[in-house]
């Protein structure tokens, strides 16, 4: 069964006052889930196809083509983890 | 003599990396840098030709370790100008140096009615160790306050000092800012006022030239993996007289000269051993003083005095660029002479980490948060911030094309 493991190497909790979530997909795995995500998300803006502003379920997002991505919304790392799924899985 | 960091990049093998298709630019160095093929080599070499324990052994590979990395303290010793190798203590690096002071110094000498004095600009590591003794010893904590631009406020500082001070703890340059505080005027106070004077080099040391004697620092703290040496290395430097009459920090081997059981107590009497090896407990990361050593030595050969010009030369000129940008705002010191080559910086609507991210996409390298340094964020009202910051490798055509992609994340 594929799992978040399949595609995500890290989830980095950043400092600063904002609380914000870096996640770092597999390289391997980085243009699967890119695909992944671009499939299911509505592009907002990008710039040459390597960094995206996203929404999904109403949390906006940006996505790099190095095979990150930015999650400013939200709260709780469970949140997190289920909207990952639902993108990727 | 202006350095050439052409001829410099050639002894770094990592400059050649590509990141995500593009050439490497590295502007992370206040968190660490990058190590030429010298000190790749001496790490090398060490292991492949001279590794063994240090010290009370009699055989020649010993023999060979133990002169190695006693000449590793010798070398650290005349950069700084300290009075040799008895007053370089290596440790794990600048937090670890701060922590030794504390508990080494601080336990026994803090009471309840004295105060230490820091400031707002300190990194977390030079104001954690003094909250947490002080939670043991209740003594009373200062923090003194910043101008806007992120200097030192003198004026609050001198009248912060008093007959109660018996430590102050400073950076010499701001791990976010870059600016240089003037130590020999903090060290005049502090000492008329009988206190000791503890100097957080981390971002100073790598810099330039820092003279102990010069400033009349009693400890100075320092880290080998920001100034080309390898990680896990970094060096108290403490005055003679002061290491004498300290507590050592840690217990074990090395650092005692003798251990001997009394049969009629049961118990065993403890004596230690010489500085520094009194206050290096456990056999010590040799390597990591090998490694420190080469990389002195290739500092020496630039000459700090050139390093610092090209650094000043750079963040001039990246200050200077930057203000091409609209929606870039930067802080700091705005005179670049008043600071050594850290740019921190905003992108209006930007958050920091996407700035961090934006860049990383063109191999581009900057940090980006608080820089361990929350409570200068806090003074600043900032929630976080984008950090350049240079050393004697990077180019004004590297600066060039950060400026480049710092006008695209402004269009986007």
């Amino acid at each position: 069964m594929v799992t978040l493991e399949d595609y995500v190497a890290r989830i980095e909790e950043t400092c600063g006052e904002e609380k914000n979530f870096i996640v770092i997909f597999k390289y391997n795995k980085k243009d699967e889930a890119i695909a992944k995500i671009l499939k299911k998300t509505k592009k907002i803006k990008s710039i040459s196809n390597i960094i995206f502003e996203l929404t999904f379920k109403n949390t906006s997002f940006r996505l790099y083509g190095t095979g990150k991505a930015i999650f400013r919304e939200l709260k709780e790392k469970n949140e997190l983890n289920a909207l990952l799924a639902d993108l990727l899985l | 003599m202006m350095l050439d960091p052409y001829k410099i990049r050639e002894d770094f093998p990592i400059l050649k990396r590509k990141i995500n298709n593009h050439s490497l630019i590295y502007f992370d160095n206040g968190a660490t840098t990058q190590k030429p093929k010298q000190v790749i080599e001496a790490i090398k070499n060490f292991y492949e030709n001279h590794n063994a324990n240090v010290h009370r052994a009699v055989h020649t590979l010993s023999q060979e370790a133990s002169e190695l990395y006693e000449n590793a303290h010798e070398k650290v010793a005349s950069f700084i100008n300290a009075d040799g190798m008895e007053e370089i203590i290596f440790v794990r690096g600048t937090t670890e140096a701060i922590n030794l002071v504390a508990y080494a110094w601080g336990l026994h000498n803090l009471k309840r009615e004295d105060e230490v004095i820091t400031s707002l600009m300190e990194h977390h590591s030079n104001i954690v160790p003094w909250e947490k003794l002080s939670k043991i010893n209740e003594f009373h904590i200062k923090y003194a306050d910043v101008n806007a631009d992120g200097t030192l406020n003198y004026e609050a500082f001198e009248n912060m000092v008093s007959r109660k001070t018996k430590l102050v703890c400073i950076s010499h340059v701001s791990n976010v800012t870059g600016a240089i505080n003037d130590i020999k005027r903090i060290a005049k106070i502090t000492h008329e006022h009988d206190a000791l004077l503890l100097v957080d080099g981390a971002q100073s040391v790598p810099h330039m030239p820092v003279d102990v004697k010069a400033l009349d620092a009693d400890f100075l703290a320092f880290s080998g993996h920001k100034m080309l040496g390898p990680t896990g290395i970094g060096c108290l430097y403490g005055k003679r007289e002061i290491l004498e009459e300290m507590q050592p920090f840690h217990g074990g081997g090395e650092m005692i000269r003798e251990v001997s059981y009394d049969f009629s107590t049961k118990r065993c009497s403890i004596s230690w051993n010489d500085l520094p090896w009194k206050f290096e407990a456990g056999t010590p990361n040799i390597c990591g003083g090998v490694g420190l050593m080469e990389a002195v030595k290739y500092l020496e050969g630039i000459g700090m005095e050139n390093v610092k010009e090209h650094e000043f030369m750079l963040t001039e000129y990246a200050m200077q660029r930057m203000q091409e940008c609209e929606k870039v705002k930067v802080y700091g010191p705005k005179d670049a002479s008043a600071k050594c080559g850290i740019i921190p910086f905003n992108v209006e609507g930007v958050n920091s980490h996407d700035v961090a991210l934006f860049l990383d996409t063109y191999g581009i390298t900057v940090r980006s948060g608080f820089h361990c340094a929350q409570p200068l964020h806090q003074i600043f009202k900032l929630k976080s911030t984008a950090r350049a910051s240079f050393y004697i490798y990077n180019t004004r055509e590297e600066i060039d094309k950060f400026i480049q992609v710092l006008k695209e994340i402004e269009q986007f």
